[in-house]
């Protein structure tokens, strides 16, 4: 914790957005997290790609649930809205906000306590229904907030703090949305902000549910020698299949990449997600042969990182599928929402 | 690029922008604090060690290091350290018991000091707490050279001179008024000094030889008048009145004018306003005052009907200027402007009609003495310069520093030791960190605005000539003003084995001036930061390689505002905040031999 707030002084030649804002203007409040806690790093990456999107503060909704990455959404967009829910229960929060108003830009950040032991239930539903929206795993492997016990994504071998070792196997997000269907899969680390800013980019930009689970080590209970999930063991261990460049709508793709290498992926929004294949091998448009390859490399101890797999010709949609309104429920008028006691007396007779 | 090697004590004596540019290298920062603190004796005594006249350039410093300043590259105005020194002063105890003092028991050594002016002043603060008997011969009846004679009352009240050059005089200095040396063979054929110091100054004014120059006796040379209007001999001069010259000399000499009786004065300036010498702040009183500064006109010649001076005739000109070069340049005719006296004030210079030929002291070309830089020492190795007598006019400042390098030299000089081999300067660092996250200087980043100084009003002020226009910060000013200062003496200190490469450091730092990066070439790595670095005049710190992926922590000095957030968002201390104190030698922290007998 400091004892000082971010001073408002920015550099003088900080550039603006096309809205006319800076980075600095998509910042949230101070960070009550330890010191070097990679969800700091997160929060970074996601001020940054939300500068880059232009996207108007007001049009972006922060949930998340219970944990020290939960923590997070109140140190971004500090002008945007904000549900912070009980424990492992946004995904519900996010799926009726959603239903309510398909306009608005939804992220969802949680951890690897909140989304895969008390949520796993509401995470599951929610990419089973595909509900548009940015959700975002701060996988640290410990419960930080309670000083450090294993949580559900602690690998087999990793040891604690004080020195047990973890004997139980581990969820990993990962494979558990793809064997879901999902139709957008990532993973980074909150150390590698060039890959991982994009990857933000591509996931709010998703027609669906897209899921980035950001390795994000806790500095103070699980960074140390024979952690699994520690600064050292993550960079050593840190295998990117996939590069993938955000090329926000109306802008030409600059660069020039080589044949066969780059595969360029609209998006919903007309803008693209240009893949470069860092492995000729991997294909990330293949679900089945993506979930093999990541498993193989968990075997041997690799985090594969990356846009793992998209589909953006799935048509499954949280809004196709339940047919909801187009128009936000706030804008429709009151006698069209609730059409009155008359009205609902027929529907009612209709069931007698 | 090599790692930055920050035991070299330059490298952060660089980042302490203001104390860089001082060229007494004044510890800025560290007064500014203890006047925060109110320690204002303190404040006063850290000034003094280097600047020695801490109330007289309080008010009347050319303040190269308020340009420097970092916060003028962060936000437009950089703080008022000239006016914060004035408030050390103006709020100082009594100081004299502070005061170095001389031994009862002399070294046997003896000094002449030419010119009772700040360098000859700061020879002998230096020099008489050494056992030195200094002899100061002054032409004049009261000492302070030019800070006397050509900076107005009302700038610079005489009863600051009197006190600031009392502590030195009455340290023991044998201070010998209306006694000019009018031969320099002389005095070292009598052989009754070690050494001599010649801080004489630059006492001639230039010249303008135009047409009617010498048909009439109401034009004046600047440094002159202002030097009869100092001592009393001038007391009113003409309604109208031209300045030639828009230097700060003839800032003064408008001023003055208007406390004499004259009515409508204008300041004649040969070029447009970006190529004026006059430090900005001096042309704001002048036009504050209501003179009015006539650009783009050059004196062509002075208009004299029957001994009777009736005006000056111009060219007026025009110019095409391109980067701030003139390329081309037009007349557009001339221009008459009637005047009843004229004030020169378009330089001056140093000159030694004194000094015979023979006497092993040699000239230039341009008849001024040779003067080693670094040791100030003539030709004759007895015989130092130093202050506007050695290389021109400069300005005070700078004569206290030629004073305290002369002092060294003449220390070592008689001594018998090789002057050349100074001590080096050094620099020694602590850690502010009080406990996890908390630093032990006031961090927060205020973003008050430059705070301004209150004057006397506009028609109180010309009731008599010696009324000094400032009034100096009220408490109040002066506790939001020192808040401004961005303590760069505070360091970021950085140790790359501790780095787990978190980047906490780079996401909390409010101005961007981090990067974790591969190495290259500096052009390269300038343009690949977090914000490119673009003013090459900074330095960028960069680190050994990262223990984890061998990349190394660039830092930007440019606009680092020293908040210390760095420090206490790093999770292992590989950053850490630690003030640094630059030590700067003087004649006192030369070890020498004792004595030959």
């Amino acid at each position: 914790m400091s004892y000082i707030n971010k001073p408002k002084v920015a550099h003088p030649s900080l550039p603006t957005n096309s809205l006319g804002l800076t980075r600095r203007q998509y910042e949230g409040s101070m960070s009550t997290l330890c010191a070097g806690c990679g969800h700091d790093s997160v929060t970074a990456a996601i001020v940054e790609a939300c500068w880059g999107l232009s996207l108007q503060p007001e049009q972006l909704v922060k949930l998340s649930g219970i944990g020290c990455s939960s923590k997070t959404t109140a140190y971004f967009v500090g002008g945007s809205h904000g549900f912070n829910s009980v424990h492992g229960r946004m995904p519900s929060i996010a799926s009726g906000a959603n239903a309510a108003n398909r306009g608005l830009t939804y992220v969802g950040i949680s951890g690897d306590g909140d989304s895969l032991s008390i949520g796993i239930g509401q995470l599951v539903h929610a990419i089973r229904r595909n509900v548009n929206m940015l959700y975002l795993i701060e996988n640290n492997g410990v419960y930080g907030l309670t000083k450090g016990q294993f949580s559900a994504s602690a690998d087999v071998g990793t040891k604690a703090k004080r020195g047990e070792t973890n004997s139980s196997p581990p969820i990993d997000p990962v494979l558990l949305a793809l064997t879901l269907g999902a139709t957008f899969v990532a993973r980074s680390f909150s150390g590698d902000k060039a890959q991982l800013v994009p990857l933000i980019q591509a996931g709010m930009r998703h027609n669906g549910f897209a899921l980035i689970d950001v390795l994000s080590p806790c500095v103070t209970f699980n960074d140390h020698e024979g952690s699994t999930k520690s600064y050292g063991f993550t960079r050593e261990h840190y295998h990117a299949a996939v590069e993938a460049d955000f090329v926000p709508r109306a802008e030409e793709i600059a660069v020039n990449y080589p044949e066969g290498e780059a595969i360029p992926v609209s998006l919903h929004d007309g803008s693209r997600v240009v893949l470069r294949k860092l492995d000729p091998s991997y294909d990330p448009k293949d679900r089945t042969a993506a979930y093999h390859y990541i498993e193989n490399k968990l075997k041997q101890n690799e985090y594969v990182t990356g846009l793992i797999h998209i589909d953006e010709a799935d048509n499954t949609e949280f809004h196709n599928l339940n047919r909801t309104a187009k128009t936000p429920l706030n804008s429709i008028p009151f006698e069209k929402l609730s059409p009155g006691s008359a009205t609902l007396h027929k529907l009612m007779t209709r069931y007698r | 690029m090599e790692p930055t090697d920050t035991s070299k004590p330059d490298y952060f004596h660089r980042v302490v922008d203001c104390q860089w540019a001082c060229p007494a290298h004044t510890d800025v920062p560290e007064y500014i604090r203890l006047i925060a603190q109110g320690e204002f004796t303190e404040a006063y005594m850290v000034n003094r060690e280097s600047n020695v006249f801490p109330g007289i350039l309080g008010r009347v410093c050319d303040r190269p290091c308020e340009p420097a300043c970092r916060r003028g590259r962060i936000e437009e105005k950089p703080v008022a350290i000239c006016r914060l020194k004035r408030v050390a002063s103006d709020n100082r105890d009594d100081i004299t018991a502070l005061l170095p003092k001389a031994p009862r028991e002399k070294n046997g050594k003896r000094i002449a000091c030419i010119g009772a002016g700040p360098a000859s002043l700061t020879v002998a603060n230096d020099l008489l707490p050494l056992g030195y008997e200094v002899t100061i011969f002054e032409q004049y009846g009261v000492p302070g050279g030019l800070m006397r004679t050509n900076i107005p009352a009302f700038r610079l009240p005489a009863n600051v001179l009197d006190e600031e050059i009392g502590y030195i005089v009455d340290m023991g200095a044998d201070l010998k008024l209306n006694t000019p040396i009018k031969s320099m063979k002389r005095l070292l054929d009598a052989q009754e000094f070690d050494a001599v110091f010649v801080g004489s100054g630059a006492p001639k004014g230039k010249e303008l030889d135009l047409p009617g120059r010498r048909d009439t006796d109401r034009i004046h040379i600047g440094i002159t008048w202002l030097e009869s209007v100092a001592f009393g001999h001038v007391e009113s001069v003409g309604e109208r009145v031209l300045i030639i010259g828009v230097g700060n000399t003839a800032m003064d000499c408008c001023r003055s004018s208007l406390r004499l009786g004259a009515k409508d004065v204008k300041v004649m300036a040969r070029k447009p306003r970006q190529f004026f010498k006059a430090s900005e702040w001096e042309l704001e009183d002048a036009e504050a005052e209501k003179v009015d500064i006539v650009i783009n006109h050059a004196p062509k010649s002075f208009v004299v009907e029957g001994g009777r001076l009736m005006g000056m005739m111009f060219e007026k000109l025009e110019y095409d200027i391109e980067n701030g070069d003139i390329k081309a340049t037009r007349s557009l005719g001339d221009v008459f402007f009637p005047c009843d006296d004229v004030i020169l004030a378009i330089g001056q210079e140093n000159a030694f009609p004194w000094i015979e030929k023979g006497l092993g002291i040699e000239l230039d070309k341009w008849n001024v003495p040779k003067v080693n830089a670094t040791t100030f020492q003539s030709t004759r190795p007895e015989v130092f310069f130093g202050g506007d007598a050695a290389f021109g006019p400069k300005n005070i400042i700078w004569s206290v520093e030629h004073g305290h390098q002369a002092a060294i030299s003449i220390h070592k000089f008689c001594h018998d030791e090789a002057i050349e081999q100074r001590m080096p300067r050094g620099v020694s660092l602590s850690s502010r960190k009080m406990g996890m996250h908390e630093l032990a200087y006031k961090n927060e980043y205020n973003g008050v605005e430059r705070r301004l100084v209150p004057h006397v009003g506009l028609v109180e002020r010309f009731k008599k000539i010696n009324i000094e226009v400032e009034l100096g910060f009220t408490a109040e000013e002066a506790a939001l003003e020192v808040q401004r200062c961005l303590n760069c003496d505070v360091q970021t200190v950085f140790a790359a084995k501790l780095c787990i490469e978190c980047d906490a450091c780079i996401d909390i730092c409010p101005v961007d001036c981090l990067t974790i990066a591969p190495n290259g070439p500096e052009a390269d790595l300038r343009a690949r930061l977090t914000a490119p670095a673009t003013n090459p005049s900074q330095a960028l710190y960069v680190s050994a390689a990262l223990p984890q992926t061998g990349r190394v922590m660039v830092k930007d000095e440019d606009v680092c505002v020293h908040c210390g957030l760095c420090a206490e968002r790093c999770p292992t201390a590989a950053w850490d905040m630690q003030k640094s104190t630059i030590r700067i030698p003087f004649a006192i922290d030369e070890e020498v031999r004792a004595c030959p007998a």
